[in-house]
Formats: structure tokens, sequence, C-alpha cells
């Protein structure tokens, strides 16, 4: 395909850039490679430098994604993001991000000025739905490796993620303070360290360690790991799975995901004092 | 009055766990939690059993409560749960009906 076939499209038309034209860098989160092909050098080298510590040597990737670089535009910043599926293809749309991949080629082509961020929501919105399918997600948490272990410490904005990684000792591995990555493999789940960073600014370490607990985040007077009932865990579980996808039929799958994974995985009401006698008790 | 026959909603997603039934809306994710009675009440709700047999034959003999009673709670709930799409409420059999009805 030349370059002139590529003129006269509207604002946006999926299609895929020349092999000729091409630069690419493979981006490997929770063991997932997804091939991100660009014609532009300075935004190929803002991917490799935000996602350092998780760009693939290997040139085989899962998906393959087509970026097209435009400026900005005039949107709704505050809008929420709307992710929908019609036909075999995925669309997400966000201010003056527009992405689109068909499902069964895992391919697809993403319009977005070249800002960081785009990036980064394509990638957790992509990876949301690939773990769906396979009974992981996505969680806003905190997570750490000790001892062979990986545990995760989640609640909402301001209940102490960044602070729990920030207490960490320095025998504790940082999978992120923001956005963990649980996998399931049978009947155990691992914890993957993701690029994706809160507060603390920096990424995580690109590993993972089988997760022995999940700690549902709350400050207090005392430290103290404390009972919670089944039911309860499953909906805070739930408020902190990130899914952008408006399908029933996806999040009924979450839903079961999340059911499966309290059956399977030990989780506590973690009350702590922000202080690093906290991590006495992880282990 | 009229006999109520209702039925589980497609829009929901459900769990048994320690005891409770967890009921998950799938359309805006709210949820609800059921307890004994509540849950035998939802397990029954086929569309083909009138709500007054499922309190008589499950409700009073597995809870020794007063049918009465018993029936007035069950409405309550069965109405609640309609107003949020989760159980269909119809005056005839749900799956004699072209569309299920709501209230």
């Amino acid at each position: 395909m030349t370059l002139a076939a590529l003129q006269g499209h509207d604002s946006f038309s999926p299609m895929a850039i020349p092999e000729a034209a091409r630069l690419s860098v493979v981006i490997s989160i929770g063991g997932v490679p997804v091939r991100v092909n660009t014609t532009d050098p300075h935004f190929l080298a803002m991917l490799q430098k935000r996602y350092a510590g998780f760009v693939s040597v290997q040139p085989q990737a899962v998906f393959e994604l087509d970026v097209s670089l435009s400026p900005p535009a005039f949107c709704d910043a505050d809008g929420g993001v709307n992710v929908t599926h019609r036909a075999g293809r995925w669309l997400i749309e966000w201010g003056d991000l527009r992405a689109e991949w068909e499902i069964a080629g895992r391919r697809g082509t993403i319009q977005q000025t070249a800002n960081p961020y785009s990036m980064d929501a394509v990638l957790r919105i992509l990876h949301s739905l690939v773990l769906a399918r396979q009974g992981g997600f996505l969680l806003h948490s905190s997570s750490a490796i000790r001892n062979g272990k990986a545990f995760l410490f989640s609640g909402v904005s301001g209940a102490g993620k960044t602070t729990m990684s920030r207490l960490a000792p320095p025998d504790a591995t940082l999978l992120t303070d923001e956005i963990s990555y649980v996998r399931r493999e049978g009947n155990r789940y691992l914890a993957y360290g993701t690029p994706f960073a809160g507060e603390l600014a920096r990424p995580g370490e690109n590993c993972s360690a089988p997760l022995s607990a999940l700690f549902l985040l709350e400050k207090g007077l005392r430290n103290s790991i404390e009972p919670i009932s089944p039911t309860e865990a499953i909906q805070r579980l739930m408020r902190n799975i990130l899914f952008f996808a408006d399908d029933a039929e996806l999040v009924k799958l979450v839903f079961q995901s999340a059911c499966e994974f309290a059956s399977l995985v030990p989780m506590h009401r973690l009350v702590f004092v922000p202080d690093q006698r906290v991590w006495d008790m992880i282990r | 009055m009229a006999e109520k026959y209702i039925s589980r909603s497609s829009e929901i997603a459900a769990r048994m766990l320690g005891g409770e039934m967890m009921v998950m809306s799938a359309t805006d994710s709210t949820f609800f939690t059921l307890n004994e009675v509540a849950s035998v009440i939802w397990q029954a709700a086929d569309g083909r059993t009138p709500l007054s047999e499922i309190v008589a034959a499950k409700v009073c003999r597995e809870f020794d409560v007063d049918r009465e009673q018993a029936q007035r709670g069950a409405d309550r709930f069965v109405d609640e749960l309609a107003q949020y799409g989760i159980l269909l409420v119809s005056e005839e059999p749900i799956d004699s009906l072209p569309f299920p009805e709501t209230q």
C-alpha cells in the first residue's frame, strides 16, 4: 500500500503502516507481547523510554497495533472512556484517542496525539479484555513479591496503595503501586509487574510470583489483619477491578472471575498504621 | 389478588457464597446480597411457579413461618428486585409471554 493510497481518508480510517516506513517496539506485560508500530521516531523513543523495563527483545507479538499521530484537538478531556464492540471489533473512544482492533486477527489501529497517557490507556484496556477471557483482571492495587510470594494491596484512591509501596522493606520486589496484573493459571493466580505507576512515579519490576493473599486496605490506629465476609470481599474486589467495556456478557464474566478468585486466594482486611511495621505481617 | 409469576432476569450474574446469594446487575453493576429466605425465592423463580406456591412450599415449610407474613415479605422482596430489573414479574407464566414483562 503506497502513501498516496492513504491520502484523502477521513479523520479516522483504519489503515496499516507500510512495512518500509514502520518503526516498532514490543511491549510485554503479563507475558503478553504487544507490538506497537509507528512512523514517528520521536514517538518510538518515548515509548521505548516509558516502557523500558517491559520492552521485549523477542520479535514475536500476540497483538499488533499501528499508531497514527494526530495534532491535539479540542475535546472533552473529562469525558469517560467508551469501549464497545461490534462485528468482531473492539472500539475505544476517549477524548482525542480512537483505537480499534479485530478480535480474531489481533491487529488494530490507534489514532492519538503524541502523549504517553493514551498508549497507557490502550494497553490497559487491551490487557483487561484479554484477561477477562481467561479469568484474570487488572486491579487498582499495589503489589509486591516477598519470600517468593506475591501480595496485593487494594483500595480506592487514598486507601494507601502507594503508601504500602513506599514502606516496603528492601527484600520486597515492587510490582506496581497502582495497577496490578492478575493472571489465572489453573487453580492458582500470579501477579505480574506493570509499567503503570501511580504517585510513586516509577514502573514496577517486570517479574511475577504466585499470589499469596489480597489485602483490602484501611488506615487505622493499629496494624491488624482482619477477616472479611466473602460477599463484602467480592463487592470491594469488583469496585477495584479495571473494566471498561460496555458489554453485559463480559461484565458477567468478570463477576464470575472475581468469585473464582475469592474462592482460591485468601482475602483479608488490612488495617494499618502508615509506618514500616505493617510489613512485619506480610510474609 | 392476581397471581404473580417471577423469573430471574438474564441480565444478571449470581453466585452462592458462604450461604448467601450474591446477585449483580450486568447493566449497572449494582449488587444485591440475598439472605437465606430471599435466596430460596430467588432459586425457585423459574417463571412457571406462582409466587404463592413458592412461599407455601418452600418458604413456610423450610423456615416455619406464618404464611401471610411470609407472603407479605415475599411480595415486598420481589417488587424491590423488579424495580432494579433483577427479577421479572408477571401475572402470567413468563415463558408463555412473547416478551418478558418488568415492573
